[in-house]
């Protein structure tokens, strides 16, 4: 395997001396086949052991890795050293505070996840003696790319609304929120309505599309968001012109 | 007990430089730039309207106006505005309108397609109307 010697331009920031962060350049010996983050544990391990940052799987599962690579939120496990020409510059995740180098506060995002009720609430429990709550392969298909996400909030990264508008609940919480409301097991959808048909919720969304673009497990959260508000939609023209529609 | 972390998280800040850091947000800032021109374009017809009202003088006048070069040019950059929202708009299209028939969803571009081929009945029909051929 072939060697490249390449410059990483990683930012540094550590609370307890610094005011603010600074770009800090490494130069590190490659192998071909390496990811970023493979050079970023190589300079941990032989240059600096002061530098922060997240990873746990690296193989693209555990969502750990994400950060800002050349100024795209990528996964640095999956972003491979020989796709990049010159130096290569690494940053946290860009709309979230930053904890210390690489490490991001992800606080904001947790919140909102646990606000949207990820998890099937069912519309009739049931006892485990009634036995199996059964599905189609429709069914299961209508909502099974969402169930790739990995909450690696590349998409937060990507989008513009979220660093604007910091209370907008984002594209991976309404997403989702969009795959438990489209499980044919839940019953749960009027609850989490409350948080994702709100203002802060699709309705801050003006359809950039970048969320989908960057997700390294190709959902596509844009095309949830924009569901989301045609389903909300019609919900407010069914309660507003048609009541006795409305269950 | 875990011993206390002083934690004093930095919030970097925003600025619009994001709108020139990847070409598909610059594509996204043209599309919303385009409501300018389409926004505009329609005052420009309701007033039409409203001269149409008055009687045909002032309807000669209005025909006369956006016959002016200024006015071919406008109406020449808000038509590639409006097009171009289409486009973008056409091409989001299957994102918000999924459409799944038994197993499986139906393609994209078969949803897109769609919307491109009713968007070109749409206009010849327009064109015929007016006169155009």
């Amino acid at each position: 395997m072939g060697e490249r010697q390449i410059e990483l331009e990683v930012l540094r920031y550590n609370p307890e001396t610094d005011s603010e962060p600074r770009f800090q350049r490494y130069s590190v010996t490659c192998r071909e086949e390496w990811v970023v983050l493979d050079a970023l544990n190589h300079i941990k391990e032989t240059v600096d052991p002061t530098l922060s940052y997240r990873w746990s799987c690296h193989m693209a599962v555990c969502g750990s890795c994400g950060m800002m690579i050349n100024g795209e939120p990528k996964l640095a496990c999956k972003s491979f050293i020989r796709n990049y020409e010159g130096v290569i510059r690494v940053e946290p995740l860009r709309h979230f505070p930053v904890e210390r180098d690489l490490v991001t506060v992800i606080d904001d995002f947790m919140d909102k996840l646990k606000r949207v009720r990820p998890y099937i609430i069912p519309k009739q429990a049931k006892a485990i003696s009634e036995g199996e709550y059964l599905q189609t392969p429709a069914e299961l298909k209508k909502f099974k790319q969402y169930t790739l996400c990995i909450n690696c909030m590349l998409c937060y990264a990507a989008c513009p609304e979220y660093g604007l508008i910091p209370k907008y609940i984002g594209p991976a919480a309404i997403a989702l929120a969009h795959r438990y409301n489209q499980d044919s097991r839940d019953g749960g959808r009027d609850q989490r309505q409350e948080e994702i048909a709100a203002t802060e919720g699709v309705w801050e969304c003006s359809f950039v599309g970048a969320c989908s673009d960057v997700c390294p497990e190709h959902v596509d959260p844009a095309g949830a968001i924009q569901q989301v508000k045609i389903k909300s939609t019609l919900d407010w023209y069914t309660e507003h012109l048609m009541p006795w529609l409305k269950k | 007990m875990a011993e206390e972390v002083n934690r004093k998280p930095y919030v970097r800040p925003i600025t619009s430089e994001w709108i020139v850091r990847h070409p598909r947000y610059l594509r996204y800032m043209v599309r919303e730039f385009s409501c300018l021109f389409i926004g505009g374009w329609t005052l420009l017809m309701v007033w039409g309207l409203k001269q149409l009202a008055e009687g045909p003088v002032a309807w000669a006048a209005f025909l006369e106006c956006i016959k002016s070069p200024a006015s071919v040019v406008f109406h020449l950059v808000a038509l590639g505005f409006a097009a171009y929202h289409s486009y973008t708009w056409f091409n989001l299209a299957p994102k918000a309108m999924p459409l799944q028939i038994g197993d499986d969803f139906v393609p994209e571009a078969a949803i897109a397609g769609a919307h491109f081929a009713v968007w070109a009945v749409l206009t010849a029909a327009v064109l015929y109307l007016a006169g155009a051929f």
